[in-house]
Parts: C-alpha cells; sequence; structure tokens
C-alpha cells in the first residue's frame, strides 16, 4: 500500500514501534495480580480429586481455625442466593460450585477467603471433603452408547449425552457425487483437546462497594462488556444492576481465547465480595488453569473427498464427534455450535459438501473455546488440508499441483460456498506459487529424491488455508442475543489530540498502536497524540471484544467510520474558516484546502480549535463522532505455508528446516506488528503439531495438567520463521483489512502434519493425528523397519 | 511458622523485612515490596515470567526464577528486577531491543525475558543466535514466536559492543 502519511503522522502501513510498549518494558503494565486494594482478601479454591462422584460432605471446620480464614464457600452457601449454577455462552448451564456432584477432576468443589494468599491456600488443604465416586465417561464415542451413564442427571428431560447434532449442506447431492466420483478417499483425524496457556493465568478482583451499591470487577477478560451484561442478567435477582457494574480488563498477558469464558472463579470471587463487603482477588494457578479452564478443539474428525481421475475434487463429506466436557460452554455465535467449521470446504471449488458435527457430554472440563483462531476454523482447515495431501497420496500426485488445480479462481469472488458462505477476495494461487518460489519447492523435491535414495528422511508439507473471521454481520451473528457488531468513540480535543475509546480488548495485539494509526491515517493527527483505550466499560462504548481475529474487521472499521464521521463536520467547520463551500474543499490527510488554491488550507489542529472556540452559529461545539459498526460480511484472509521438516532416524525427532508463510489479511495497518502476529500464530500452530495435548486416562485424570507434561515450545523448537504476503484488500471492510491474529495457527498445523507424512509417504504412511511427537514417529519408524 | 528477619538489596535499596519461613521471593518482591514488574505465570519454574537477577556467593548477578527461591534465601543478596534496569532515565539497550524489535506482544513474559538476556549479555557480549535461544530456552513467551526476542537481544548486543 502507497503510504500517505509521514512517518511522524504514522498512518497505516508505517511499521510504528508499538505505543504500549513503554510502560512493558519498566515493568510497569498494570495486570489484574498488579492491582491491590484496600482491605483486599485473598480467595483460592478446592478442587475434585476425582472425575465423577456425589459430594457426600464438606467438612470446613479445621480450615475455620486457620489463623486469617475469614469463610468457606460452598455450592450450599451460593445456593442460598440460587447462584450455585449459571448459564454458558450456548446456553448450556453449568455449576458455579456443586451441591450435589462432581463432574471432572478439578472442578472447583468449595471456595476459601483469607487475609492472605498463604492462608487461603493453608485453608484450601484443610477442607475436608467426602466423595462417592461414580462410572466416569471419558471416551465421547462411548458417552453416546446406549448403555451409557446419563452425565446431566440435572436435565430433567436429559436421556442421553448428546448435546446437540449439527449438519450443513445438501447430503443428498453430496452423496450423488460421492457414488459418481472416481476416487474416493477416507481419513480419520482426531484433533486434540489443548489449552491455550497464556503466560498469564485468568484472575479477577471484585469490588463491591456496599455504600454506593456498585461492584467493580476488574477482569482477565477479552469481552468486558458482554460480561457486564452476563453479569446483570445473572445476578440481577440479587440486585446488581446494569448501572452499578463496572467491568474493567486491565493489561492482559495473552488470550488466544481462554479469557472469553466466566469462569467459576469470577462469580464466586463476586459472591465472597458481596457477602463479605470486602475486595476478593483470584488468581488461578497454572495447573488450575491448565487442568480447569475452557480447552480448546477436542474433535474426533471423519473426513472423505471425491474427486475425479485428473484430480479435480468434487465433493466433501464430513462426519464429526466433539467432546465438549460436562457443559456446552464453547463461545461460538448462538446460532453456530459448530462455530464455523462449515468453512471446511477450504480454498476449493467444492460444488457439493455436507458436514455434521454432534456435540457430546463427557466428564472432562467444560468448553470448546479457540485457541487462537476464529470458532472452529482451525480443525476445519485442518480436515480440509490434511484430506487433500490424502487425495494427492491417493492420485499420486503433487500436492501443489493438486491444490493449484482446484483453487477457487481469483475471478470468482465473491464465492459462494458450497456450505454457505460468501468468501470476500482471494487469489489462493499466487500466495501458494509465492511461497513455492520462495522455499525453491522443485529444488526441494529434487533434493527430497535425492535423500530418499540414501534413506535419509526428509518431507516437504503444503497448506492453502481460508479463514473465515471479523463476526458478525449482526443478522447472523450474537453472542446470548447481544449482535456482533463493534464499536469506537472519538473525541477530538481543542489542540487537536484525540482519544479512541473501543468496544474491544487488546491481549497483546497492540491495538493501542494499529488503531491510532487508523484514526491518523483518517483524520491526520499523529498516531502518537490518539490515546487509544478499551477494556473499562464505565467510559468504552459497548462493544462484543476482542477473539476471533475481528477487532481490526469490526472495531477497526468502527474507527475509520467514526473518523470519517468527524472528518464530515470538520469539512463544515474549514468551509466556515475558510469561507468557501463544502464543495470547494479537498481533504488530504491532516487538512482541507480549497481546490485550485492549495495555499489556501485548514489543518486538522486549526479545525479542531475552531470547533471549540469558533463554530458557527447553528453548529454545535465539539467534534467527536462513535460508530456502532456492523459488518457487511466476514472477512476471509488466506494464505499458503510450506513446511520442509527433516527426521532424524534414531529418535523420531522432527526438526523444522524451513517454513515460509505468506498471508494475505488484506490491507495492513502496522507491517511489524502483522509480521509479529504470523510469528507468534504459526508458534502456536507448531505447539499442537508437534508437543501439545491434554488427554485422559480411563479414571477421568489429566495428562498434561502441569508444565511438567504440557510442552509449550521454547525458542529451542521454534524455527525462524519466514514470512512474506499478497494483499487482496477485503472490498466490504472500509480500509480492505480481514484480521490476522490467527491465520498462522489456522494455517500451520496442516503444513507441518503433511510435511511428516511426506516425508514418510514412500513407506506407505498415509497419516499421523497431532501431536506428532517423537515416539510415534519413532514407533512408526520401527514398524517400517528404518529406525536406526 | 517461624519468622526470619531478612534484609535484601533490590535495585540498590535496601529492605529489613521480616517474612514467614516459606514466603516465596517473588512473593516478597511483588506483594511486599510492589515491585510488580516481576510476573508469575506458572508453579513448576517452567515458564521463566518471575526471573529476577539474584548474586550468587562471588557477587555475581545470576538469572534465578523467584517463583522458586525462597525470600530467606536471598538474605544479604543483591536482587534485580525489570525496575531496575532503567538508569538515571536511560532505557538499558535490551529494553530498547525488545521495543525497537518488536520483542514483546502482551508484555507478561518480556520483565524475566529481558533479565535473562541481561545475564546472557553479561557473560556472552557477542552471542550467536543459537546462544541467544539457547539462553532464553527457559522463558516462555506465547505471543511473539521468540524471532523478534532473538532480533532484540542481538540489537542489544549490538549496541553495548
Amino acid at each position: 500500500m502507497a503510504l500517505r502519511t509521514s512517518a511522524e503522522v504514522s498512518g497505516m502501513g508505517h511499521s510504528m514501534k508499538r505505543k504500549e510498549d513503554p510502560r512493558f518494558i519498566r515493568g510497569k503494565g498494570t495486570y489484574v495480580d498488579d492491582i491491590t486494594l484496600p482491605g483486599m482478601v485473598y480467595l483460592d479454591i478446592v478442587r475434585s480429586p476425582l472425575a465423577h462422584a456425589k459430594i457426600v460432605s464438606i467438612n470446613s471446620e479445621q480450615a475455620l481455625k486457620i489463623p486469617g480464614v475469614l469463610a468457606v464457600i460452598t455450592g450450599q452457601t451460593l445456593a442460598q442466593f440460587n447462584l450455585h449454577w449459571m448459564p454458558t455462552l450456548m446456553s448450556d448451564t453449568q455449576m458455579v460450585l456443586p451441591v450435589e456432584k462432581v463432574m471432572y477432576q478439578a472442578q472447583e468443589v468449595a471456595a476459601v477467603v483469607a487475609t492472605d494468599r498463604y492462608a487461603a491456600a493453608d485453608g484450601v488443604a484443610a477442607v475436608d471433603v467426602d466423595y462417592e465416586p461414580l462410572p466416569v465417561v471419558v471416551d465421547p464415542f462411548k458417552a453416546l452408547e446406549p448403555d451409557a451413564p446419563i452425565l446431566r442427571t440435572d436435565k430433567k428431560d436429559k436421556k442421553d449425552n448428546r448435546i446437540f447434532h449439527w449438519e450443513a449442506g445438501d447430503k443428498a447431492a453430496t452423496d450423488r457425487a460421492f457414488a459418481a466420483a472416481d476416487v474416493v478417499v477416507k481419513q480419520s483425524l482426531y484433533i486434540p483437546r489443548i489449552h491455550v496457556a497464556s503466560i498469564e493465568t485468568c484472575g479477577c478482583i471484585a469490588d463491591f462497594d456496599r455504600v454506593r451499591g456498585k461492584l467493580t470487577v476488574w477482569m482477565t477478560t477479552q469481552a468486558p462488556h458482554a460480561i457486564r451484561t452476563v453479569f446483570a442478567l445473572v445476578a440481577g435477582h440479587v440486585g446488581l444492576s446494569e448501572e452499578k457494574i463496572r467491568i474493567i480488563s486491565p493489561d492482559i498477558g495473552g488470550g488466544f481465547g481462554g479469557k472469553v469464558p466466566v469462569y467459576p472463579g469470577y462469580v464466586i470471587a463476586v459472591a465472597a465480595s458481596v457477602v463479605l463487603g470486602r475486595p476478593v482477588k483470584w488468581i488461578e494457578d497454572r495447573m488450575e488453569n491448565l487442568q480447569a479452564d475452557s480447552f480448546a478443539r477436542d474433535y474426533h474428525v471423519t473426513a472423505e473427498l471425491a474427486a475425479k481421475k485428473d484430480g479435480r475434487m468434487t465433493a466433501l463429506r464430513i462426519k464429526t464427534v466433539a467432546d465438549h466436557g460436562y457443559a456446552d460452554a464453547a463461545c461460538n455465535p448462538s446460532k453456530f455450535p459448530a462455530g464455523l467449521f462449515s468453512i471446511c470446504t477450504g480454498s476449493y471449488d467444492l460444488k457439493n459438501a455436507f458436514a455434521e458435527v454432534d456435540g457430546v457430554y463427557t466428564n472432562k472440563p467444560p468448553g470448546g473455546i479457540a485457541y487462537r483462531c476464529s470458532f472452529r476454523v482451525t480443525e476445519a482447515v485442518h480436515t480440509i488440508e490434511r484430506i487433500t495431501d490424502v487425495l494427492a497420496q491417493q492420485l499420486s500426485m503433487d500436492p501443489a499441483e493438486l491444490r493449484l488445480k482446484n483453487f477457487i479462481p481469483p475471478e470468482r469472488f465473491p464465492y459462494q460456498s458450497a456450505l454457505g458462505w460468501e468468501y470476500d477476495s482471494g487469489n489462493y494461487a499466487a500466495a501458494l506459487k509465492k511461497a513455492m518460489d520462495l522455499v525453491d519447492y522443485a529444488g526441494l523435491r529434487k533434493e527430497q529424491a535425492e535423500k530418499r535414495k540414501r534413506g535419509e528422511l526428509m518431507g516437504i508439507g503444503i497448506s492453502s488455508f481460508t479463514e473465515i473471521v471479523g463476526a458478525g454481520p449482526s443478522k447472523h451473528f450474537d453472542i446470548l442475543g447481544l449482535k456482533m457488531f463493534d464499536s469506537c468513540e472519538i473525541r477530538v480535543h481543542p489542540t487537536g489530540k484525540a482519544v479512541a475509546r473501543f468496544g474491544t480488548k487488546s491481549q497483546g495485539q497492540g491495538h493501542e498502536t494499529t488503531y491510532a494509526q487508523i484514526v491518523a491515517e483518517e483524520l491526520g493527527i499523529p498516531a502518537a497524540h490518539v490515546e487509544v483505550e478499551e477494556g473499562d466499560t464505565d467510559t468504552a462504548p459497548y462493544g462484543l471484544g476482542t477473539y476471533a481475529s475481528r477487532s481490526t474487521p469490526t472495531a477497526g472499521a468502527a474507527g475509520a467510520m467514526a473518523a470519517r464521521k468527524i472528518r464530515d463536520k470538520a469539512k463544515k467547520l474549514a468551509a466556515h474558516l475558510l469561507e468557501v463551500s463544502e464543495e470547494d474543499l479537498e481533504w488530504e490527510p491532516g487538512k482541507f484546502w480549497v481546490k485550485g488554491a492549495p495555499q489556501k488550507s485548514k489543518t486538522i489542529q486549526e479545525i479542531a480549535f475552531a470547533a471549540y472556540t469558533n463554530h458557527p452559529q447553528g453548529m454545535e461545539a465539539g467534534l467527536e463522532a462513535v460508530s456502532y459498526y456492523d459488518p457487511p460480511n466476514l472477512t476471509f484472509p488466506f494464505g499458503s505455508y510450506i513446511c520442509v521438516v527433516d527426521i532424524d532416524r534414531g529418535t523420531g525427532e522432527v526438526k523444522i528446516r524451513r517454513f515460509v508463510a505468506v498471508d494475505d489479511c488484506g490491507t495492513i495497518i502496522n507491517p511489524m506488528i502483522v509480521d509479529g502476529q504470523i510469528h507468534g500464530g504459526l508458534t502456536m500452530g507448531m505447539a499442537p503439531a508437534l508437543l501439545e495435548e491434554i488427554s485422559y486416562d480411563e479414571g477421568g485424570n489429566i495428562q498434561g495438567g502441569s508444565f511438567m507434561d504440557y510442552l509449550l515450545p521454547t525458542a529451542m523448537e521454534t524455527p525462524k520463521w519466514e514470512t512474506d504476503k499478497t494483499v487482496t484488500p477485503s472490498p466490504h471492510h472500509p480500509f480492505g483489512a480481514k484480521g490476522v491474529g490467527e491465520s498462522a495457527t489456522v494455517g500451520a498445523p496442516p503444513a507441518i502434519a503433511n510435511a511428516v507424512v511426506d516425508a514418510l509417504a514412500h513407506l506407505g504412511v498415509k497419516h499421523i493425528d497431532i501431536p506428532i511427537t517423537p515416539e510415534k514417529v519413532w514407533t512408526i519408524l520401527k514398524e517400517k523397519g528404518v529406525a536406526e | 511458622m517461624a519468622r526470619h528477619q531478612i534484609r535484601v538489596t533490590v535495585n540498590g535499596a535496601s529492605h529489613e523485612v521480616e517474612v514467614e519461613s516459606r514466603l516465596l521471593l517473588v512473593h516478597l518482591i511483588r506483594d511486599q515490596l510492589r515491585l510488580t514488574g516481576t510476573h508469575i505465570g506458572c508453579d513448576t519454574t517452567h515458564c521463566g515470567a518471575c526471573t529476577v537477577l539474584l548474586t550468587g556467593p562471588d557477587g555475581t548477578p545470576e538469572p534465578v526464577k523467584s517463583c522458586t527461591v525462597l525470600a530467606v534465601q536471598a538474605d544479604g543478596r543483591e536482587v534485580t528486577t525489570v525496575e531496575g534496569l532503567e538508569q538515571d532515565g536511560k532505557l538499558h539497550p535490551v529494553q530498547e531491543g525488545f521495543w525497537q524489535e518488536h520483542g514483546l506482544q502482551c508484555g507478561f513474559c518480556t520483565p524475566g525475558m529481558m533479565l535473562t538476556s541481561v545475564a546472557l549479555l553479561k557473560r556472552n557480549p557477542k552471542p550467536t543466535e543459537d546462544d541467544i535461544r539457547h539462553a532464553i530456552s527457559g522463558n516462555l513467551c506465547r505471543c511473539t514466536g521468540y524471532v523478534n526476542i532473538v532480533k532484540a537481544v542481538q540489537y542489544a548486543a549490538a549496541k553495548q559492543a
């Protein structure tokens, strides 16, 4: 994009250094645990050691004797206020604290409030809970069998463990296309349960001011406004009224979707503050975070792809069992129980498709959030990109050639997909060809052939993904009825500086910088002088928050629209000051000038001053505007990734030698930040591909419940990512942006899995489930007789 | 629980405090001394968000994970936290590097990551990329993918040369 502003103004396209960094590099960020209020007390949680059990008794006697322990809160305490259950965002229910039984290991059982953290922890150790074990259901397929124990006995009419059945597409037409196909491939794949594991865990300080009747909650939340409304709806009956609730998201140490849900700890802290009349801090530790907070993925997929002999894809059929744990506490838009899984036709012109998902209850923590991806998009992309390679292998066709043959061509956009989406814009072949050139694809294939002759294992994997992000539009997208628009309010001060407040909340994405750049681009006010604020529901306009790569597509758009409203008024002011009609004025970022007489001009700063000192009769003073932006469509970022791996025949270790990522997120606001988002996304794509998984044994005991065995990538495993881009603006977004935070997390896993399978394809390997650990690879090498 | 009188120097300022035997250094720093730039990200010494520099017996400051050091172990020793990096209003080259090279996103791992980097550059002023990756492998970052952190440390190394 050609730069329209100077570095001093730093509008869009400038790699402006981040405005938020000066406080972070000095240790002066304000994360929730950094806040201390006068009289504050600490809350800690007793958790269940069993995955499914009846609670026989909870004895708090010893705990209450510990110096500093003020209270022990149980389900019975909350039941007095009817706060022991709460709704999930998917219109299911989950326990805040149990009265009758626990449903997963590490579930909250009781809470201890004490004057300091250590006393609270002592109290937790002293609470004596007597359990009676119940049969545990871990396997979602077994949960669907007729003789499986019914888990949600709280739901009187519930006769099985199925939460929902969702489907999309034309089943009959798809079945016909399969019957007529030359080639059909079928592959089962498990996309395992993982955890976002942001380095800051979740927590809050709830402060109920009895005199003012006002509740203030500092909280690690990605969606403060929606949380405020949920609190008002859930606790209205105990006297909490929405104007008396203030949610503040302070600095957040990473979110990735894990900080969208309302966890029981938040609600217990609020209840404790109301009861005690003191500020209550709850900060979970890492093991609580991994063991009890919302998981992501856990999709058991069976995919089939039909094609003609020449490789032309004709139909896709997918059947999925989704393990949601004991409650559907996913964070999908209300009408989409399987999120946007129907993006599973990917980048290909597939005329027929049918997809179905069954959501199932098991004795595991509730959830089904994203892991740095739009709603269930990673699951969809992994499925289509993996099955595409299975087809290539079946046809003995190069996977790049197969993709190029099936891409939706650029001239077909806007493109109507078989499962109902209108893709806004794309040029898939351009991205793939660029990646192939950068990595020297032909050269690598030659190298691979030579290495195979020598018995060396090298693989090349491709992923050409299409994302779907930026929800609304509000006609289809809501959360608990709240439409998925987003917002911006800009006030320009008399000296030409501005404050811009948004309905979203950054968790590291750099909104304070990029939003300022959007305003700078639209108004010509230097980004350095645009103060961005988010996260305080008392001051920011209402919005649905930051997740699913929606900030730039929605709130960013609202920023541009609010700025344009300000520009409209500025034009009237400029016409007044220059004594010309509005039609005679031309705009460039920062000033209006008179057509034919460019020396006659007024800067935005002069205009802002006039808005407060010299505005014309009949015009209101001030220079501010608000926009609630409802996107007309979603945006569809895309890209092509190529991964090159070498496999150690002695250990089974997969080494990523090169990883080339060509991304297209439409118009770029800050290239430096976009690159950073892609680096981070690629790393969180590699993580589940090679390292991360949370699994359970038959007793429902979590495996991978601490950083001892839930392996986040360190700098040693993470390769030096190579990034590049194409730019295909979104035609419907005010400045053509599509969102970028999650593309790489979505696109990377199949590129890596495809590379490993490619390295072993000549041995007859067709598929390996992620995470592709050294143990899995070594076992295959051993079976094939090539282990060293 | 026994209590102990200890003297700890933090960022050049001497503090005499009474602590429980079990108090972790990170809680002394954060909750009692109110230096909240040192963060807590796990309970198993893996993430490194709580990294500070602590002088060893020979007086050399070494990075330690302050969630796994008892406050009493710091008695008579010197601690440097992120708040101690800037001197006389001038950013440490490592701080400058992290800002310049976009070496941070959410900022939560950043203080620990910077202190580990400061210690690395002290013992190895000209680290290779591999040296840097090895040095910071005990500090987890979930946002950046480490590429720009490596660049930030390289920036600081060049600046100090």
